[in-house]
């Protein structure tokens, strides 16, 4: 089962849950963001874009205390797969799951377009549908999307392979124009880009099922090969 | 008992926000404005506290759980008065 967490201000959870059984053919589940328990059955966490909480504080930093985070850091320690999109990556980083944080873009623009990716590791549990050096094209539309981390996590994000996926322009600032990163063990990801809005030719592109897929074959026990 | 933090981008950040309102100050004919950095201002009424020592520890773990985010900002507690 796949669990969709949705917090007050969550808006892409139900394009996430489309894109999962229209799409991918799998379904899933909402869990409201007071739960104390994830649905039974949870297989893979996905923490959807929105503006959580009207992003107060700072982005993700209300979400972080919801009462089903702890359920989700408890998952994510289990190793089960968790990924986060947007604001899920903001959730994500706030909470301590991934390193770094996300700050606003850094010419003030909210960015809403297309931007090419390039794989630099192709692995399960959220890549292993691309390949290395593959370009994806799937939309951003963050204003607070550029990741920071300091040199000494930049270098050891970079030497340990924990970032998966670089914009080929940097759209908003982010260091080592890192578009998604994953923590140490490889079972937690976060992506400021959209994979669930780019599921379907005719919004322009599929390459987000790639993405989303590799979950899908990992909960499913295929895609081992790296 | 009332207290004010204040948490600030780490100077290492870069605050975009603060670039553009230098700027805009420039704009303005501020040319003595060479750099500016935007932070946030908390005001908290807090319950008596016994001593001002604890209402400051409190402050600073509040402010490092909830008020700042330690990886890009730092905090400090300007004033506590009863």
């Amino acid at each position: 089962m796949f669990s969709v967490i949705q917090f007050p201000g969550s808006n892409d959870d139900r394009d996430t849950r489309f894109a999962m059984k229209s799409v991918l053919g799998v379904p899933s589940e909402l869990a409201w963001h007071k739960s104390a328990d994830l649905p039974a059955d949870t297989r893979a966490v996905l923490l959807p874009g929105g503006f959580s909480y009207g992003d107060y504080l700072r982005c993700g930093a209300m979400a972080r205390f919801s009462p089903v985070m702890a359920a989700v850091r408890r998952f994510a320690e289990a190793g089960g797969p968790v990924l986060g999109i947007c604001n899920g990556f903001q959730i994500l980083c706030e909470s301590g799951l991934l390193p770094g944080a996300l700050l606003r873009n850094r010419d003030l623009h909210f960015v809403c377009e297309h931007v090419a990716l390039r794989v630099e590791r192709s692995a399960p549990p959220f890549t292993s549908r691309a390949r290395v050096g593959e370009i994806l094209h799937i939309p951003v539309k963050h204003g607070e999307g550029s990741y920071f981390a300091d040199d000494a996590t930049l270098a050891r994000l970079e030497e340990r392979g924990q970032v998966l996926l670089r914009y080929c322009e940097n759209p908003n600032g982010s260091r080592n124009d890192i578009a998604g990163v994953a923590n140490e063990a490889g079972n937690v990801f976060g992506m400021m880009p959209h994979p669930e809005h780019a599921v379907e030719p005719v919004v322009g592109g599929t390459d987000g099922a790639r993405i989303l897929g590799s979950l899908v074959d990992f909960v499913q026990g295929r895609g081992k090969a790296a | 008992m009332k207290a004010v933090v204040t948490v600030t981008l780490k100077p290492d950040v870069l605050d975009p926000q603060g670039q553009a309102i230098q700027h805009a100050a420039r704009f303005l004919g501020y040319d003595a404005v060479r750099d500016v950095r935007q932070g946030k201002r908390f005001e908290l009424t807090l319950e008596p506290a016994a001593d001002r020592e604890e209402a400051a520890a409190l402050l600073s773990e509040l402010a490092e759980k909830l008020l700042a985010n330690p990886v890009i900002e730092d905090f400090r507690v300007e004033s506590i008065e009863s």
